[in-house]
């Protein structure tokens, strides 16, 4: 079938069961983000204790692709470094959009997001939670 | 009277979607299965032919030049002016072209609004609204002063008549409605509205872009004072849309774009205008659009407006009974076909609308997902969008079947979450 590109297993499983959803009400960094083509809505919470992102959580209404990469935001960003949640936003950025970038491992949850590309409609699905990561990351 | 079988031997489906070229084509390897006449119709061959007949034969521009083409071109321009007016029965005066429907309401806030609404005034809507028909009333209330005041619908998706009782009782300057719901598939009862409105001194303006397109629409028994409606969801090339209006308000109205042709005299500080419609239509007009819009009306006409109703009343009686049998979807607006213009909203109960429309795409069959530039119906709903299939002459009642079956791909891709 065409979409099994798309609905790569690993996207469904986080769809069904995200991993850190829900609100963060001692979050020292928020944002939101809106596509307002379809309407998706995701707000994104984080916690640093200095430079570190000990705390990462979202809340939102969307497509699984929308919610299933959210929900592989939260889970890879915790534990980074500002700077070193830039560098993987930036490299996701560029799988989805199709430009030059370190490839993921295909252990990694996130490489499953690759097939977004070749449906051009999807990739701002995708692409929500990471621009909203990247506003609270040029604040 | 006709019985149904009769109806169904006349209303030859087949014939007519052999005027259709892209109903041949394939959809990623499925014959494509078009369920979007909503957003906007598929075009038949007829109207294909007249944009090409008028850009390889007639064209020049109109209401100038001595010449035979400028003559022909504006005798055929003003010939398909002629065909929209007759086809919701009124005067080729009062309609006005415009791009689009969207431009029509604009059109009225700028030129009526500007000029007869002031601060304190209130403008009454209903929260069935698309966009169109409340982004540019909160422009004139951004420079007016007025007040936008919502009349809600019920949880069946109809108008809650008794509200719009108490809106009215605000005497309001205007009320402008949705006639045919593009989430809802509701008909709104337009007459009865006028009368109560205009009993208060309202005027009245019916946003008809879902109406015109699928059932027989007469502005003189309405009664309303502005009606809006759309090309190309009936037919018509893109770019073309009209405007009727009664005949005194336009000629009261000041113009609402300045330039060429809507002028009689210029001089170095004033200008007078030219007499309605052309006074509404500055500037070089959408000439060959205009025409085909003419080609489309021909078209429908020649079908029956009463027949498209009647075959689209079956389709969507048959996609609400099959869609009402599964249990993982919610059906919104009327659950009576007879209550509805041809299209039905729906979600799974736990998979988003786009995932639904990726999948169905896969099959060949396109479908709209999102929020239909309605978002004051999501949020009545507590939704964020919603997948919508909308239907038109040329669909037949196995593409109804092939779509509620295709979305049983939607079950296996989501699983046991589908429900």
């Amino acid at each position: 079938m065409l979409d099994d590109e798309l609905y790569r297993e690993i996207i469904l499983e986080h769809y069904h069961h995200p991993r850190y959803k829900g609100a963060l009400p001692d979050a020292n960094l928020t944002a939101e983000g809106m596509n307002p083509l379809c309407g998706d809505e995701l707000t994104l919470y984080l916690k640093t204790d200095g430079d570190r992102i000990v705390e990462a959580r979202f809340e939102g209404r969307g497509c699984s692709i929308s919610q299933a990469s959210a929900s592989m935001l939260t889970e890879a960003i915790r534990g980074l470094t500002l700077q070193e949640a830039k560098v993987l936003q930036e490299r996701v950025k560029a799988m989805l959009t199709g430009a030059p970038h370190e490839p993921f491992d295909e252990e990694d949850d996130l490489s499953a997001l690759e097939g977004v590309k070749n449906y051009p409609v999807r990739i701002k699905c995708a692409l929500l939670a990471w621009t909203t990561l990247e506003e609270i990351l040029s604040k | 009277m006709m019985t149904s079988l009769q109806t169904q031997l006349e209303y030859d489906v087949e014939a007519i979607r052999a005027d259709f070229p892209i109903l041949q084509r394939c959809v990623n390897g499925h014959p494509l299965v078009y369920l979007d006449n909503a957003a906007t119709s598929q075009k038949p061959r007829q109207v294909i032919d007249a944009l090409v007949r008028y850009y390889e034969f007639t064209n020049a521009n109109v209401h100038r030049g001595l010449h035979t083409l400028a003559e022909e071109a504006t005798e055929a321009y003003e010939s398909a002016r002629a065909k929209v007016a007759r086809f919701i029965g009124a005067e080729p005066e009062s309609v006005v072209f415009t791009r689009n429907t969207t431009e029509a309401i604009n059109l009225v806030a700028y030129a009526w609004g500007l000029a007869n609404l002031k601060s304190g005034d209130r403008v009454v809507l209903t929260e069935m609204e698309h966009h169109s028909n409340i982004v540019p009333w909160q422009l004139i209330a951004r420079l007016t002063g007025v007040q936008l005041h919502y009349v809600p619908f019920t949880p069946e998706g109809e108008l809650d008549m008794e509200a719009l009782d108490d809106a009215l009782k605000l005497e309001p300057k205007l009320v402008t409605i949705v006639h045919v719901s593009n989430v809802l598939g509701t008909m709104n009862p337009v007459e009865e509205i006028t009368r109560k409105a205009h009993a208060v001194g309202a005027k009245v303006l019916i946003d008809g872009a879902q109406a015109v397109p699928h059932k027989p629409v007469d502005v003189g028994q309405i009664g309303c004072d502005f009606y809006a409606f759309s090309g190309h969801k009936m037919l018509a090339p893109t770019g073309i849309g009209a405007l009727y209006a009664r005949r005194e308000l336009l000629e009261e109205m000041p113009p609402f774009l300045g330039g060429g042709s809507m002028i009689r005299r210029v001089t170095h500080q004033f200008s007078t205008w030219a007499d309605i419609p052309t006074k509404f239509e500055a500037g070089t007009p959408n000439i060959a659009d205009g025409i085909a819009f003419g080609a489309a009306v021909d078209y429908l006409q020649q079908v029956g407006m009463e027949a498209i109703q009647q075959h689209e009343q079956q389709l969507t009686a048959e996609a609400l009974r099959l869609l009402e049998d599964e249990e993982d979807i919610v059906i919104y607006g009327p659950r009576d076909a007879r209550r509805r213009c041809g299209l039905v909203s729906f979600n799974f109960k736990h998979v988003h609308p786009h995932d639904v429309a990726q999948i169905l795409d896969a099959r060949g069959i396109a479908i709209r997902a999102g929020h239909h530039c309605c978002q004051l119906i999501m949020r009545r709903l507590d939704l964020t969008a919603t997948a919508r299939a909308s239907f038109y002459l040329y669909n037949t009642v196995e593409e109804i079947r092939t779509f509620v079956q295709a979305l049983d791909d939607v079950r296996k891709v989501f699983g046991k979450y589908a429900g």
